[in-house]
Parts: C-alpha cells; structure tokens; sequence
C-alpha cells in the first residue's frame, strides 16, 4: 500500500485529467440529454429519443410551466436557508451544519401555533392572515433563539479552534436537536391546518400572451413573494445599515474589524439571529405549502441550501438566492428533461442525486459558485 | 449546559452565597431536567432496574444531573495569580441550592402535567409522567420531594470537593463499579452465569445487597492502593525501550488475543451478536480514523464504502441478484467476492477521491456526504433494479464459506472470529501506515496542507490514498455485514450510518487506534449501532440524541477523544500549551484537570 | 512484524476451526427437564422433539414483542406492540402463570435490526415465542433464528409472499419453520386492486408510484404485472423518495403518459403530498386515485384532499367480532388503547397483533403441563397446535392456519373513501372484495 507515494508526479496528472474526464462526462451527459428531450418534446417517435427511451412521452408546455413554478417556489425556500449559511460562512468560515434544523424548528413552530389557532377557529375563518402573521413572527422569533443560543453554546467557545472542529460540533447539534424533536413530538409527520380556499386556489397570470400565461396557485406566489420581500430587506440591511456594514467589515477581517471599533462578538450573534429569522421563515412557507413537518424536514432541505450557497457562490447573499432558485429549478425539471429522456427509469426518485451532481459540477468547472464568493482572505485557502 | 458558569467562574466561593450564579446555573439545570422528563427518558428506562426495587434507569437518568451540577457549580476555578482557599461549607450550600432550583423545576412540570392537556403536541405530557414524578404517591409528594431531592444530591455533589483525592476517589469507584455492575448485567451473568443467582433480582437489576458489597468491594480496591501499583506497572513499561518493550507489547497483543478468542467460547448469543457488531463497526471505523484521524479529510459519506462492499459480495454470492446481470458474471465464494469487494471499494475511492480532494475542507464534507447519498440512492433506484432489485434487497446472500467452516448470521461466533481476524489486519496495517512515510505525509497535511505541499509532499497523492485505504477497510466490513444478515438494503447505508462512524472515532480518540477500539467498544456495544441493539436495549430510541449530545460535549471539553493520541491533541490544544509555555507551565486550566467529573455517564468505569 | 502477523492468522484459523466444531453445542436449547411424556397431566400437545420449557413457580412465561417501535416506522409498528401488551393483560395466567413480554424490542424495520433483536431473543432460552416483526425484512433475517431455536414467531404486519408462499404449495424463498402470520399475504391485493380497476370500473390505463419501500415497491409491481394480465396498458411506473414533499415533477412524469387510475401504495407524509399536489398538475385532472393499507390511516382519511380516492387492504369491519380467547371485540380493545395511550392506533394492524397474542397464548396453554409447582412448556407443542388452527375466531375474523404459516384471512376489501368527517362510513364503504 505504501507504494502510491513512489508514483509521484505522473499521478498527479492522471487526476487532473480524470477531473477532465469527468467534467467532459458530465457536461455531454446534459448535453446528450437535453437534445434527447428536444427532440422528444418535437416527435416522440424519433430514432433517437426511441433508442434512448422507448417509452419517451412529450410534455406539455403546461406541464413544464407547472415544474418551472415549483421549481421556483422550492427554490425561493432553499435561498431563504442558503442565506444563513452564506453569512454564517462569510463571517465565521464555517458551515453551520445546523441550520438545517433551525428551519426545521421554525416549521416546528409553525406547526404548534397554527394548530392551536385552528383549534380556536381562527385560521380558517376571518383572522387567517393576523393568524398567519402571528405564527410567522413566533416562527422567526423561535428560530432565530435557537441559532443564537447555538453560538452561543456550541461555536463560540470553539472559535479559533481547527477548522474541522465546529463543523463536527454543528453536526453534533443538528443531530441533537433532531432527535430532541423526534423524543419531544413523536417521530411522525405533523400536519397544518387546511389553507383557505382563497390561498389555495390557481391564479392565471398572462402578462405575456396568450402562449406565455401560466398558473399558479396562491401559496407558491405567496412563497415567491415573502422570499422576495425577505431578500430585498436583508440586501437593506446587509448594504445600507451600520450593523451591515459591521457584519462585512467582520468578515473581511475579525481583527482590523475590533481595531475599528466594531463589536466583534455582537456582531456574529446579529448574524446567527439574521440567519436565523430568514430560515424561520422559510420554515413557516414550507409548512404553508407543504402543509407537513417531520423532524427530520430540516436535513436534506439544509443541505441542499448549503448546496445552493455554493452554487451561488459562498459569502454572496444575492448569489445565494441565485443558487437557491437554480437549485430549486434544477431539481424539478432536471429528472423529466435529462434522466427521463436518457432512459432512467423511475427518475425523480434520483431528485436528490442531481442535487448533489449540481454540486460537484459547479464546483469541478466553476469552484468558485456561479456568481463568486466573497471570503476573507484567510477562508480562501 | 455549563457555560452559564463562565460568566461568573471566577466569583470567589467558600464564603457568602453567590445567588446570581447559583440562580444561573439553576435554571440550566432545571431546563435540563424538564428536558429529559418531557423527551421521555425517565418513563421509557422505568423498567430497567439498575437496583432492584430501589433505583431504575429511569430516576437515574435524571438523579445524575443534580449531583454533575453540584460539583460543577461548586467547583473553583484557580486562575493564574489567585490563590486557591480551602472549599468548605460554603459550597456545599451553593450545590444544595442550586440543586433545589433544578428540583423546583421539576415540581413546576409535575403541576403543569397534572393542570393542563399538552399532549398533543409533546408526546411525554403523560400520566405516565405524572405517576413516575409523584413515585405514585400523589401530587404533593412529588412537588415537594423533586427539589428536596435534587437539593440532596447536589450538595452531595458539592460536597465531593471537601473530601481528599483518595476519599474521592473512593466515592467515584463506588458509584462506578456499581453503574457498571448494573449497565454490564446482560454481559456479566452470560460470562458468569453464576453471578446471575447471586447478585442480580430474577428479571434484572442488582439485588441492594450486591450493590453494597460491589461498593464495598470497589473502595477497598481503591483504599488498597492496587490503583497506584498499577499505574507503577503501566509506567515501568511505558518506560521500556527497544528490545524488551516489543517483547512486553507482543506478550500483550498476544494475551488480549487469546482473550478475544475465548470469550464468546463462553458466553452466549446476546454478547457474541453484541461483539460480532463491535467488530463490523470497529472495522469501519478503523478505516475512517485513516481518513479523518490520520489525514485529516471529513469523510461524511463514508457509509458509501461499506454499501459498495457489502453489495459486490452480494451480487457475486447470492442466488437472486437482479436479472439483468450477463449469463457469463459468475457466482463466486465469499472469499473471492471479498477480493472483488475490496478491488470494487478502491476504484470507489479513487473515483470519489478524485474530484475533492482538492476541494477546502468542508466543502469537501458536504461533496462526501453527497456521494454517500448518490451511491445509496443507485442501490435504491428502479433505474439498477435489474442489477441491484433497487428496494427488494437481495435477500439470499449465503454464509462465507471456508470449506472446513462456515460464517453465518445465526452462528454469531464465527462472525466475530472473522471480523476479529480483519480487524487484525486493519489494526495492523493502521499502525504501519501511521509509522510509514505516507503517514507522516497524512500528519503533515492535517496539521498544514499548504505547510506540507512546500514541504515536497504530493497532497494530491498522499490524499487519494487515505481515501482508497479507508475504502478498502470499510468494503472488509460490508463483505463480512453482508454474509452476516444473509441480505441485503439499501436502508442499511444511509447517512446516519456515517455520522455514527464519525461519532464512535472522534469520541473514542482520532488518530489513535487504541482510541477507536475504546470508542467502537463503548459506544456500539453499550448504546449500539445505527440499526443495531447495545447492551442498553432500553436506550435504541434514545441513542441517536446521546450520540449528538456525546459529538458536541467532546469536542468543546475533550476534542482529542477519551484515548487521546499525543500529536493530535498537542495541535488541538496548541493555544493552551503556548500560554502555558507562557506562564512557565504552572497553570491548571480547566480542559487539563485530571478529575473525572462525577457520575459522568460518558466516561465508562471499564 | 511478518511473525506477528504469522501468529495472528494461526490464532485465527485455530478459533475458525474452535468455532465450527462448537456450534452445535448451543442447538440442545431447553432440553434439560424431564421426560416430555411423563406427568399424569392431561394430555397436552408436543413430542419434546424440540425441547422443553420450565417455568419455575413464581417466574413468569416469557414471549416476546419485535416491531417496529421507533424511526419513521414507528406508527406501524407501536401499535402492534400495544396490541401485544393488551393482549397479555386480558388474557390473564396461563395455569396459574404470569406471561411477561419484556422489554418491547425493536426491529427497526431492517434486517440487520430484526437479525440483532433475534439473536438477542434466541438467547434468553426461557423465550417461548415472538410477536413480531412489523417489517418483512426484518422477519426475512429474524424468522430462521427464531425457528431453528425452536421458537415460533407471529407477524401481525407481514405480508411479504415470499415469508410464507405463494398460495399454490410452494414455500417461498424466505420460508423457515416456525413462522406463522395474521396478516394476508400480498400476493392478492396487488391483483385485487387490478381486479377492480380494470373490471369493476373499466379503465384501461394505470400507473403506479412506489416510495422506495419493499413493501410497497412490491405492491406497485404486483399490480402493474396484474394490470398488464388483464388486458391494461400501464402508463408509467415511478417511484420517489420518502422524505421527499415536493411531489409535482414525479406527477408531471406520470401525467405525461395521461393514465385513468393512479395507483400509490405509499405511506405518510409522502402520501398526504401526493393526494395534496395532484390536482396542481396539469393532465391529471380525469385521472382517478387509488392507495393501499399503508395509508388507510386516520391521519390520512382525515385530510379532505384523500376524499374520493379507493384504498385497498385487509378487511378491517372488525363489527362484533370477538376474539374468542380473551372475549374482546374491537371496540373494547380500541377503548382500553385510547385511555393508555392518548390517541387511535396509527395502523391498521393492531387488531392482528392481538389475535396473533391470544393464538400464541392459546398454543402454550395447550402445549404445557404442571408439574409440581412448575409449568412445563413443551416446544413442539406450540407449533402442533398453531399449525393446526382452524376457525379460530379472532377480532380479525376467523383464522386459518395453512402449511406454509400464513393465518391470517386472505381477503382484500377496496373501499371509497367518502367523506374526511366521518371515516366509520367511510371504512364500511365496501366496494369490492377479492378473495381467490
């Protein structure tokens, strides 16, 4: 085993251009692919898309539309929880493994209050939206605690430490917390109460003509829109505030930014509470669109939120809802416009894997995220 | 929970009553106990004695934190410059109150339960509680008695501090060696069966009087002294060099194998099952202490190996893989599968090697735990059913067939004879590699890969190779899990299987092969693996929240693990040893204190 | 260091060998009482061919639950485990014996879990017999351990066909002695569920969503092979994941092929999203929805949105049935668990869980004898008699045991579901019924 040492310098070589390979493989696979769903999409029984897939089915320009919108809406929700990734990790250089659950414990909350509400007849009926209102600021409010408390208990006094080290303490944390719910409320899925009809209902928009009118309904465009508001207000806060201006100067750089007077500690905890919020929030729209919430909700959809900061680009707010929305989009249409048309069968089951092929893919052509990161100098390395 | 205290550590104890502190700390232990009552632990451990019709695993599991937070509260931090004053009784006061606070804590929750209907969201707002906070007496007992009780133990926690080391230590060994008479019942009436009669009640439980003499026995153990001779004979060969400490280790090695070989000669099915998983787990995470401990990498899709191993031995052994598979693929022995494993899980490393090896750390982690993910999801997905019968599993993998002798699932033995003999040879090559220039090469890029890169070292190569040999330990281990459960699922490989791995290495030790035996050992065989029972079947709904709890509280107090490995935990506590050097080494910070805190349950008494 | 290895793999080659010749050592489980057919006791069951039990007096006989109690399976599998505990507590002593069930063990709906859970059990020789697994997987690694210890096991929630047989007198692949069952066997409900599709309501395209479950990955097949039999076009066969929520794409992917019936034998949450989103995608407007036992559920029959869809399952009109042990109906049973535990059973398998208790119970009365003060348990008994059960009356119906294990009642009853306020109307809702 001792031997690979001795084959140094031509192996080097032959990862770079197993990298290559790979970028190549990846690439043609979509390549190949969305041809395959063009053509598809054109004549079903075309040679090619045949051979591929003898079972090819066209898509109607509804149906891709219906995946756009959920795309989008899924997407708006992964950039909600990317951006407190994103700042966590352009402040402190470190994933917060746990953030995944501070959304969870937003829904989570959402889940208690709203149920409570409905018990007392005010959901459904006149008070839906000081209902919903309320439940989204306990939501937030709660969240934003638990990502507090967290640093508090779990980074801070690890600071400074190796940089493996929290990351495996937030991952102690997500466990922690997880299992607590589970012990706490029961290992099964938890329901909110029915929407109104007037929410729930498909709403026409045809801006565009005739050709471009899509539907939609009420709770994916209240998603988009609270995501969006969100977004715009964070983007004030961040850029146009002296606490934001405080937040940069601590990611560019701790120390010169204690010299200049900043409170460096205050700091951290704004942003573990900003990220924090943001992710109660979109715990609230998950559980107003998927009307469910399972302990371990907060798992996958963190991950693949850290995976759209990457995308994005780690440290860029704007980028992180970026790569949220093109996460979010990727997942939905990617099964039915690459792997369908491959001739993979049962291809949303893989939803999960092209997540994660995203990931490496961005990171093997464009490690960078697609819009850049912005790291201090000493979390590039 | 403790870091309340440092707000407020360096307050001056053993005189008036610090009332903030004690306030403080109080309500993070009143927290924590409502916290254990309403997650269920004290119902749910309820039947399993720990003494017979005196104390169960269940008042246990909230008797322990009074008596930790007593001597924590109590406890002085000497500082640089300050002089250190006698604890007196001072402090037992401040443990005893602040024990109370925490028992009110309970009483609230007793009056709440019993006021108000929350079951619906919190599962745990049941009678069931109520009765077990009222000992079944009625309300008002249990109102008064929660603070009462609490205030008991924490001042006997306090209290711990008056008495010398010896006398202490003494204590400890008492509550140990009984905790441990009482956790280890199942393992110690199958190696003795004789001792099931004596000391233990008809369906578990130490009987009060083996409880006594057990506590008797371990101070008298302690007082004699044996304690010191044996730290004499641990340093005499510590102290041995060349020639005659090989001699010593090999006389070593070699008793603790004959050990291993006789035990499940004697014992029955539950323990040789318990030491069988021990073993496949202790593979795993042999190989990824390689990844992580030795190099450095945060593998967290490691359980990929282990899937990728335990479905080549599969697919080549079993009667009904998926029907896709050429007339012409053969149907192998496992011995052959295993080969074809162990080829299969390396090209898997270098092939999830490659593209993040390069990647910054963490990134890394979360591409890792991607793959682990994508590998899962193959095994599962319609797409390979004809390959791998996606969800169906492959359920008719037979026994590793040696010709003389067989390895099956029901003949737990075996399994763990074999498991025991690649354990070897993992333990074995670990050792070489961490003494071999790769190694050296792994050290260097954990403590500074950009240090080592100007160094000469190929990172790029020396990387891939941690990869590929912790690949190659873990496909032993699916190769040997495969033939054991006799099929195979995807549900077997899934991300917790990972983080389990990564738990058991750390908590025992990274870096440190002892350490991860020590970690394999305490944490799958007391609590158990991800799908596997431990010795504390009571605990498998509450395991998963231990593990978390364990990961964060060892890496903010004890980041090199119980057996700590001398490099690793000299870069981990790099600050700590400067400001030493600074302070010409006289200091006793908190994280050097060699005090085992009381009544930790982390810390086995083994 | 090459020595030290040398040594190494004597020792283990010597232990292999060690190992192989002892093995047999541990089969001679429980055989060291007296002679079986002694004891001027009536007549009870058993040749002692499979040793004896002895229950000394005071001690307590010992069987066992294994289900599913915590993970996301945990709804199947606790309330199997209460229908084991109430079972016990009405059926009271055997002879003047206690029964005790232990510790509630856990089979984490897993091989490997049900192995470990086994192996465990098998160790505690005192053990007569087992009600469990929730899963058929980890009944496929428990039952041969429990078996061969000479134990019987009884599942109130398998259903796997390949446990027990196919119906026709061939043992299927998983088949090991000493394995008994109450539930049905889903060779049929996939078929019945075609049936009644294709037959009763005469639509000719189907498709079918698993979620990466054996169960109901197996389930979907069944009925897409049988769909196909019948003279059926199937339009598409997808499966997602169980923790996935956003269901549009996997709906999208079956909307392309525009089939009549969608069939999704899934559990929740997965399910409660599916019946949820189906209507936001366009091409599923016409198309009728049809699920199985996994989510005849009340907190699924509760959601407006799972109105009008049909579910196929075993056939829960318990009505007045009583078991004919311990003389409790259903409604006395799901009143006793609602005071203990706060809430409806989450499955709908509790009911074959307690028949399987009292048959279990029933066969040792039947197999045991007094001798002095002690109960002696005979192990062969215990299968004599469940192997001969017929018409025995349980909660579930009348129960009949076949050569290959399989008790349980095999027929599939499909209901629509009528209205989420009043699930009993709904439950008696009986559109179709499929025996073979």
């Amino acid at each position: 085993m001792t031997t690979a040492v001795k084959a140094k310098g031509s192996k080097k070589t032959g990862v770079d251009k197993f990298l290559t390979l790979l970028r190549f493989l990846l690439i043609g696979a979509i390549a190949i692919g969305l041809i395959a769903f063009v053509w598809q999409q054109i004549d079903p029984n075309n040679p090619f898309a045949r051979w591929r897939n003898p079972d090819a089915q066209p898509l109607t320009a509804e149906q891709i539309k219906g995946l756009v919108v959920t795309g989008l809406s899924q997407g708006a929700m992964y950039g909600l929880i990317a951006l407190g990734y994103s700042m966590v990790y352009g402040v402190l250089g470190f994933i917060n493994f746990a953030h995944g659950e501070v959304f969870m414990l937003g829904a989570f909350t959402g889940f208690v209050t709203s149920n409570k509400l409905a018990d007392a007849g005010l959901w459904e009926g006149g008070a839906f939206i000081p209902s919903v209102i309320m439940t989204a600021v306990l939501a937030a409010l709660i969240a934003t605690g638990a990502a507090v408390l967290m640093e508090r208990v779990a980074y801070r006094p690890l600071r400074g430490s190796p940089r493996l080290i929290p990351l495996i303490t937030s991952i102690g944390v997500s466990f922690f917390i997880q299992n607590a719910v589970i012990l706490l409320f029961g290992p099964g899925a938890k329901g909110y109460p029915p929407n109104p009809e007037w929410l729930q209902k498909k709403r026409r928009f045809d801006l565009l003509g005739d050709a471009f009118a899509f539907e939609v309904e009420g709770t994916k465009l209240l998603v988009l829109v609270v995501a969006s508001f969100s977004m715009a207000g964070l983007w004030y806060f961040v850029e146009r505030t002296k606490t934001g201006k405080a937040m940069r100067a601590v990611a560019e750089d701790k120390e010169i930014a204690s010299l200049m007077g900043i409170n460096v500690n205050k700091t951290i905890v704004t942003t573990f509470a900003v990220g924090g919020a943001m992710a109660g929030i979109a715990g609230i729209l998950w559980g107003l669109l998927f009307r469910s919430v399972i302990a371990t909700t907060g798992f996958l959809p963190g991950i693949k939120a850290f995976t759209a900061a990457v995308v994005g680009g780690v440290g860029n707010l704007g980028g992180a809802m970026a790569g949220g929305v093109s996460l979010g989009t990727a997942e939905a249409l990617a099964p039915l416009m690459l792997l369908e048309p491959l001739g993979v069968a049962g291809p949303t089951q893989l939803r999960d894997a092209v997540a994660f092929l995203l990931l490496i893919l961005v990171l093997l052509v464009k490690p960078t995220g697609l819009f850049g990161e912005r790291l201090s100098s000493e979390d590039r390395a | 929970m403790t870091t309340a205290l440092g707000n407020n550590a360096a307050s001056a104890s053993g005189s008036a009553l610090d009332t903030r502190k004690v306030l403080n700390v109080g309500a993070v232990l009143a927290i924590s106990l409502v916290f254990i009552a309403l997650a269920g632990l004290p119902v749910g451990l309820d039947p399993r004695q720990v003494v017979n019709g005196i104390l169960s695993l269940g008042y246990l599991s909230l008797l322990w934190l009074p008596i930790m937070f007593g001597w924590t509260v109590s406890k002085q931090v000497v500082l640089e410059g300050m002089t250190a004053t006698k604890q007196g009784v001072g402090d037992v006061i401040t443990g005893a109150a602040t024990g109370v606070v925490g028992g009110l804590g309970l009483s609230v929750l007793l009056l709440l339960v019993n006021q108000f209907d929350l079951r619906d969201p919190l599962v745990n707002w049941s009678p069931q509680l109520v009765d077990f906070l009222t000992f079944s007496q009625g309300i008002g007992l249990g109102v008064i008695a929660w603070p009462v009780i609490c205030g008991v133990l924490g001042a006997f926690g306090a209290s711990l501090h008056l008495l010398d080391a010896t006398a202490r230590r003494a204590v400890l060994a008492a509550i140990g060696a009984v905790l441990f008479f009482a956790i280890f019942e199942t393992f110690i009436t199958d190696l003795f069966d004789f001792l099931d009669d004596l000391l233990y009640g008809p369906r578990g439980g130490l009987e009060w009087y083996a409880a006594l003499v057990i506590a008797g026995l371990a101070v008298a153990y302690t007082l004699s002294g044996a304690r010191e001779k044996i730290a004499e004979v641990k340093g005499d060969y510590h102290a041995l060099t060349g020639e005659a400490k090989t001699r010593q280790t090999a006389i070593l090695i070699g008793l603790s194998a004959v050990a291993l070989i006789i035990i499940p000669m004697v014992t029955g099915k539950i323990t040789q099952e318990l030491m069988a998983n021990v073993g496949i787990f202790l593979l795993l995470a042999l190989g990824l202490n390689i990844v992580v401990g030795l190099a450095g990498i945060l593998d967290l899709g490691y359980v990929a190996f282990f899937a990728v191993g335990g479905y080549t031995t599969a697919v080549l052994t079993a009667s009904n893989r998926g029907p896709d598979w050429p007339e012409w693929f053969p149907t192998t022995p496992w011995f052959v599968a295993l080969i074809a494993s162990v080829i299969m899980a390396g090209i898997a490393g270098l092939i999830i090697g490659a593209p993040v090896i390069r990647m910054r750390g963490d990134y890394l982690a979360i591409v890792t735990l991607g793959f682990g993910e994508i590998i899962r999801l193959l095994f599962l997905s319609d797409w390979l059913k004809g390959y791998f019968n996606g969800a169906q599993g492959i359920t008719q993998v037979p026994p590793a067939d040696f010709g003389l002798f067989e390895v099956a699932g029901t003949n737990p033995r075996s399994v763990f004879y074999l498991v025991m003999f690649f354990a070897a040879i993992s333990i074995y090559a670990s050792w070489r590699l961490e003494r071999s220039r790769l190694g050296r090469a792994w050290m260097a890029i954990r403590e500074d890969e950009s240090v080592a890169e100007a160094m000469g070292i190929n990172t790029v190569n020396a990387k891939l190779m941690a990869f590929v040999v912790g690949a190659v330990l873990a496909s032993f281990s699916g190769a040997i899990f495969s033939a054991k459960v006799g099929s195979i699922f995807p549900t077997s490989f899934l991300i917790l299987v990972s983080i389990i791995i990564l738990v058991v290495v750390i908590v025992g030790g990274m870096g440190n092969i002892m350490g991860v035996i020590v970690g394999s050992v305490v944490l799958i065989g007391v609590l158990g693996g991800p799908k596997q029972p431990g010795l504390l079947q009571e605990f498998s709904q509450y395991k998963l929240l231990i593990y978390g709890a364990l990961l964060i509280w060892m890496m903010l107090k004890r980041p090199e693990g119980l057996v700590p490995n001398a490099r690793r935990s000299r870069e981990l506590h790099q600050d700590e040893f400067l400001q030493d050097a600074w302070l010409k080494g006289e200091v006793d910070t908190d994280e050097d204190d060699d005090n085992p805190a009381p009544g930790g349950s982390q810390v086995a008494p083994a | 260091m090459k020595k030290l290895m040398k040594l190494l793999s004597v020792i283990f080659a010597l232990s292999l060998v060690a190992a192989a010749c002892s093995d047999d050592a541990t089969t001679d489980a429980g055989s060291d009482t007296t002679a079986a057919d002694g004891g001027g006791d009536a007549g009870y069951l058993g040749d002692g061919s499979l040793g004896e039990v002895t229950v000394e007096a005071g001690g307590a006989i010992q069987i066992r639950s294994l289900n599913a109690i915590t993970g996301d399976v945990a709804f199947l599998g606790l309330p199997n485990q209460r229908g084991v505990e109430q079972a016990i507590a009405d059926y009271g002593q055997i002879k003047g014996f206690d029964v005790d069930m232990g510790v509630g063990l856990d089979d984490l709906c897993s091989a490997d879990g049900g192995q470990a859970a086994a192996q465990s059990i098998v160790a505690d020789e005192q053990v007569i017999g087992v009600i469990g697994t929730s899963c058929s997987g980890a009944a496929t690694a428990a039952a041969p351990l429990i078996g061969n210890a000479g134990m019987v096991m009884i599942s109130g929630s398998n259903t796997s066909p390949a446990l027990t047989s196919d119906q026709q007198g061939n043992a299927g692949p998983d088949y090991s002695v000493g394995y008994y069952r109450t539930a049905h066997n889903d060779l049929f409900q996939g078929a019945a569920m075609a049936e009644y599709v294709f037959n009763e309501l005469g639509l000719t395209t189907a498709a079918a969503i698993h979620d990466g479950d054996p169960y109901t990955d197996g389930l979907a097949t069944a009925f897409t092979n049988a769909f196909t039999e019948l003279g059926g076009e199937v339009t598409g066969y997808s499966a997602v994941a169980k923790e996935d929520t956003d269901m549009v794409p996997v709906l999208t992917e079956i909307a392309a092929g525009s089939p009549e019936a969608l069939f999704f034998p899934i559990f929740q949450p997965a399910g409660d999203f599916i019946a949820d989103q189906v209507g936001s995608v366009s091409g599923l407007e016409n198309t009728q929805l049809f699920a199985a036992d996994g989510l005849l559920v009340d907190g699924f029959l509760e959601l407006p949105q799972s109105e009008g869809i049909s579910f196929s399952g075993p056939d829960t009109r318990f009505g007045e049935n009583k078991n004919e042990s311990t003389g409790v109906n259903a409604n006395q049973f799901l009143e006793t668990y609602e005071a203990a535990n706060g809430e409806a059973p989450s499955a709908p398998f509790w009911g074959h869980s307690y028949d399987a208790t009292a048959m279990l119970l029933d066969a040792i009365a039947a197999a045991s004898y007094t001798d002095g003060d002690n109960l002696v348990i005979d192990r062969a008994g215990v299968r004599e008699y469940l192997n001969g059960i017929k018409g025995y009356s349980g909660i579930i119906g009348t129960i009949n045991c076949d050569d290959f294990g399989d008790c349980g009642s095999q027929k599939i009853t499909i209901i629509e579901h009528l209205s989420s306020s009043d699930l009993d109307a709904s439950k008696a809702n009986v559109k179709f019924e499929y025996a073979p």
